[in-house]
């Protein structure tokens, strides 16, 4: 053997666990690179482009530390569930899990039977620990899902919508019947959120701690709730909406509407980032994938269908579903909640081809409203008509979490200062947008070319869409007629179109002066001609 | 079927006693952090403003003197203590961090001209205007009790009178010999009354010296012909000669890269050289503005007087007569720090002190001003989490610091009008030049017009 390896030159012959292991190796580095490195070549700066190298290399260095590091910091793999023989995993029920798992994971499975207070719906806390649920006649309760004690439970008196957390469970927003509410964990209320109105969904971006609201017309408004600040007032403007999602990866509101559209919103735009004809019916759900790039929709006409974001187009569709609420998972499962039946698909082969995975049914009868999946556990939790249950779903959470990031065993000091340096890092709203990567880089140099008339013209509408939403002082004793009230709106509408109206004038003006300066004398008789003023009054 | 479900016990990721830490977890999946560029982007430019608002480089003036100060030296063996001598021949030992003067030597009759200290730190040698070189002993346990032995006069060791006016003294690194400089440069022992060796070249008054810190035989002076003279110790005759097209006020090796020097023009800049290869500068540094006076259209440069390295090698401060210091980095262009007070006016020594954290000016209004290297520094003893909170809030401002808003927050500075102003002056003239050179270059046959590099635009030539 020895011999062999001298006659086969300098080739490096490694142990083979070392082989695998390099193997292995590479695919986490390409993980913590984050993307290609900086094309050096095309610099001739010398001197930056010795100082870039460093910083490339350091970059390497440090990926491949946190690559051979992982095995220490992040022993635990995750769930699985391998079907053997015969067996398929989605014949699989719930009590023959019960009898394999250990005695802390089965009390994640039950059922809580809350008859009267109507359909459940539910939200968690990035960490998993803490879920709200509220019914839609009233009933708000936060419980902690560790002990399975309830935080605090109360009755609204009103029809609540939706409810979903703000930055940690100490604060919560309920869509009730005229506005959304936000209570603390105490059910107190805190605010009442007049200028949103009666809304249908309600959803919250953690990093730029923004609450985004959408009614049933399609209105979506975007509150800054650290200063109370009304960031963005828009109408959708294609037609009825009922689903609301956010994409965790880029802070993108998809908004799903009922004559099939999807539409992506950012808070500094008017005009939507991007519309997606979906489906051939109205929209009844979306889910994001946490990596970004997949789209899970699902429309009335019984397909669920995986959209690719970074090509706008569809990977798979998966038919016979009529899914009224979907959710992916941290590992990508896809939960699809169909009247009492929940439906989990898992993409096994890395080619994002989702097959059947589990399923389960709950009692005939009981429609599911809202499917969510925990994070950081196997546990997906599903909110129905008659309360909301709980059942495993092995390999669907991620099993190491970060304690800088989301920890479930969080104590209250470092809930405290957790929320500071949030808000420290609060970032504003300019960085939401569709392709986040595009922040620290430099834009490149383009020459500035006149205006196109179509953007003159959306310059146009943007005016005058800002002025509408204006509110005039309602004067009394009198004052306050229709009429004036009427004129005085048109005045300001006026006034924000004037700017561009005289550019036009300016623009034709000038056509017109190299016109006229070539055919004007042929148009008066000449008896007339020296009545002509030979400057344009101004 | 084979099934395993994430458990967690409360046990294993929670502390057992209430003395212990709390357990930290981590995962560095970038998965886990969506918009984490954002969130670093916000951080750069807090950190970029919060830097802004600590920001406050001067610490406090020493003032004693009543005449302007014109040389100062550091103790290479005491790291608190700063000798000045002014125009009126009085010098002074100062405790930096009581910023009081803890004695004084009297004895020069005119204007002291160059200070020196020996590398062991107990002999400062003097010299000056009345043509005398006079060596003291510095008191070793006056220094340590600055509280009440202040202002104690100190009588000299010995007196050397010479025929001509001094200049300016060095001291050999690590020997016993010192070179003074004025009509010609000489080389003395501690205890000789007259110079060991004597280099003439030329005619004109040499007006600074210094000595290498890596090589403690080669010297290099400047004189007022307008050059820049390398000599060796060993040789008898002086080594290489370099004339450039303006005088050169001050050098100062490079104490990690001892072949390097760098020289303080009277062109408002100051140019690196290698000491091996003279013929071309290895970096030019430009930030010193002229100050335009209006009267009869001529420009009056206004120059830097004093330069001096930090022990780490990697920068270097200079003190100008437009009333400025500035901080360059050892192979930048372009000034990365200026300070400057109303009350300061004409700077003509500074000195960086030797644990790199401080610097000292003297200036023509009698007093010496003690500044920070780093304006915004948390000066003391800092705790490991705070000293690497400020190592991220560094490393996240530079990863980010050529972006537009990042860059203007930490370019900004607050500059006196007079040389906002001459700034502004100087660039349009400059550019108004290079438009000409431009224009003439695309009028003319190609390659007929050669630009010098900038590098090489003021050197006349090199002499052996």
């Amino acid at each position: 053997m020895g011999l062999e390896e001298e006659a086969g030159g300098s080739a490096k012959i490694l142990p083979p666990t070392e082989q695998e292991l390099s193997a292995e190796l590479d695919t986490k580095l390409q993980k913590y690179l984050r993307g290609e490195g900086a094309d050096l070549e095309a610099l001739k700066d010398k001197k930056l482009k010795g100082q870039l190298f460093v910083r490339e290399k350091l970059y390497g260095n440090s990926a491949k530390a946190a690559a051979k590091f992982e095995k220490w910091l992040m022993p635990s793999e995750g769930g699985y569930l391998e079907a053997e023989g015969v067996e398929k995993t989605w014949r699989i029920k719930q009590d023959q899990l019960t009898r394999e798992v250990d005695i802390l994971s089965s009390r994640n499975q039950y059922d809580i039977v809350l008859k009267d207070l109507g359909p459940y719906t539910l939200d968690f806390t990035p960490s998993g620990r803490y879920m709200a649920t509220a019914g839609r006649k009233g009933h708000v309760a936060i419980v902690d899902m560790k002990s399975m004690e309830l935080i605090r439970e109360m009755q609204v008196k009103e029809t609540v919508r939706d409810i979903v957390f703000l930055h940690n469970e100490s604060f919560f927003a309920v869509a009730q019947k005229k506005y959304p509410y936000i209570y603390n964990r105490d059910g107190i209320e805190l605010h009442c959120l007049k200028e949103h109105g009666a809304v249908s969904r309600l959803q919250f971006l953690k990093n730029h701690f923004l609450l985004a609201s959408i009614n049933k017309f399609g209105q979506l408004r975007y509150q800054d709730v650290t200063t109370g600040e009304m960031i963005g007032n828009f109408r959708t403007g294609l037609g009825r909406t009922e689903t609301m999602q956010i994409n965790p990866y880029n802070g993108v509101v998809a908004v799903g509407h009922s004559a099939g559209t999807v539409s992506m919103w950012k808070p500094t735009s008017a005009a939507p980032l991007v519309k997606m004809l979906c489906h051939h019916g109205p929209i009844s759900a979306l889910a994001f994938h946490p990596n970004g790039h997949l789209m899970a929709s699902c429309g009335r006409e019984k397909k669920i269908k995986i959209w690719d974001l970074r090509k706008f187009e569809v990977v798979q569709t998966i038919p016979g579903h009529h899914a009224k609420t979907l959710d992916f998972s941290q590992k990508g499962l896809l939960a699809a909640g169909t009247g009492s039946y929940a439906q989990v698909l898992g993409d096994f082969s890395g080619t994002q081809n989702y097959s059947r995975y589990m399923g389960h049914s709950i009692a005939k009868g009981y429609q599911i409203g809202k499917v969510s999946f925990r994070p950081y556990e196997d546990v997906l939790v599903m909110g129905h008509s008659m309360g909301w249950s709980s059942i495993l779903i092995p390999g669907s959470g991620e099993p190491n979490f970060d304690t800088w990031v989301a920890n479930p065993f969080e104590t209250s000091e470092q809930r405290r200062e957790k929320e500071i340096h949030s808000l420290l890092d609060k970032l504003p709203p300019e960085t939401i947008m569709l392709d986040p990567s595009k922040i620290g880089t430099l834009r490149p140099y383009k020459k500035r070319e006149k205006p196109t008339k179509e953007e003159i013209e959306a310059e146009k509408e943007a005016a005058v869409e800002s002025v509408k939403d204006i509110a005039l002082k309602k004067k009394t004793k009198g004052r306050n007629k229709t009429s004036k009230r009427v004129m005085k709106r048109k005045v300001l509408i006026d006034k924000a179109k004037k700017p561009f109206l005289e550019k036009q004038m300016l623009e034709e003006g000038k056509v017109a002066g190299k016109k006229r300066n070539l055919g004007e004398e042929t148009e008066l008789p000449a008896s007339l001609k020296r009545f002509v003023r030979k400057k344009a009054a101004v | 079927m084979k099934v395993k479900v994430i458990s967690r016990s409360t046990d294993e990721f929670t502390r057992e006693r209430s003395q212990d830490l709390q357990r930290v977890f981590r995962n560095f999946d970038p998965k886990l952090r969506p918009q984490e560029k954002a969130v670093e982007y916000v951080r750069a430019l807090n950190a970029a403003k919060l830097e802004k608002i600590f920001a406050r480089p001067f610490i406090g003036a020493m003032d004693g003197h009543i005449d302007a100060i014109s040389c100062m030296a550091k103790n290479p063996n005491f790291l608190k203590g700063i000798f000045s001598g002014s125009m009126d021949g009085d010098i002074r030992l100062w405790d930096i961090a009581s910023r009081k003067t803890v004695c004084q030597f009297p004895g020069h009759q005119g204007a002291v001209r160059g200070l020196t200290a020996s590398t062991d730190g107990s002999t400062l040698i003097s010299c000056g205007t009345d043509c005398t070189v006079r060596i003291w002993s510095v008191p070793v346990a006056a220094t340590l009790e600055s509280d009440h032995a202040s202002n104690k006069p100190i009588e000299a060791n010995a007196v050397y009178v010479g025929k001509n006016a001094y200049w300016a003294v060095d001291h050999q690194w690590g020997g016993d010999l010192f070179a003074t400089t004025g009509a010609r440069v000489e080389i003395w022992n501690h205890n000789r009354s007259q110079p060991v060796n004597t280099f003439e070249w030329g005619t004109d008054t040499v007006i600074s010296v210094r000595f290498n810190p890596g090589e403690p035989n080669l010297l290099a002076t400047s004189a007022s012909d307008r050059s820049i003279a390398l000599y060796d110790l060993r040789m008898s005759t002086p080594a290489r000669k370099l004339i450039m097209q303006t005088r050169t006020n001050s050098i100062a090796w490079n104490p990690m890269e001892p072949l390097n020097f760098t020289t303080a023009n009277e062109d408002c800049s100051c140019y690196s050289y290698d000491a091996r290869k003279l013929d071309e500068a290895k970096c030019v540094h430009k930030d010193h503005v002229s100050a335009v006076q209006e009267i009869y259209n001529l420009v009056y440069p206004y120059f830097s007087m004093d330069i001096d390295y930090s022990p780490t090698g990697r920068e270097f401060v200079t003190g100008s007569y437009d009333r400025t210091v500035r901080i360059f980095p050892y192979n930048g262009g372009h000034s990365r720090e200026i300070y400057h007070t109303k009350r300061m006016q004409r700077v003509f020594c500074v000195k960086f002190s030797s644990d790199a954290s401080y610097i000292i000016s003297g200036s023509d209004d009698t007093n010496l001003r003690l500044w920070k290297a780093k304006a915004s520094e948390q000066m003391g003893v800092l705790l490991p989490r705070e000293q690497k909170k400020h190592e991220y809030q560094e490393a996240v401002k530079n990863r980010y610091k050529h972006l537009p808003e990042v860059k203007r927050i930490v370019r900004h500075r607050h500059l006196p009008r007079p040389i906002y102003k001459a700034k502004e002056l100087r660039r349009m003239v400059i550019d108004a030049e290079k438009k000409k050179e431009e224009r003439r270059k695309a009028h003319s046959t190609p390659g007929s017009i050669v630009t010098e590099s900038v590098r090489k635009r003021r050197i006349i030539r090199e002499v052996e």
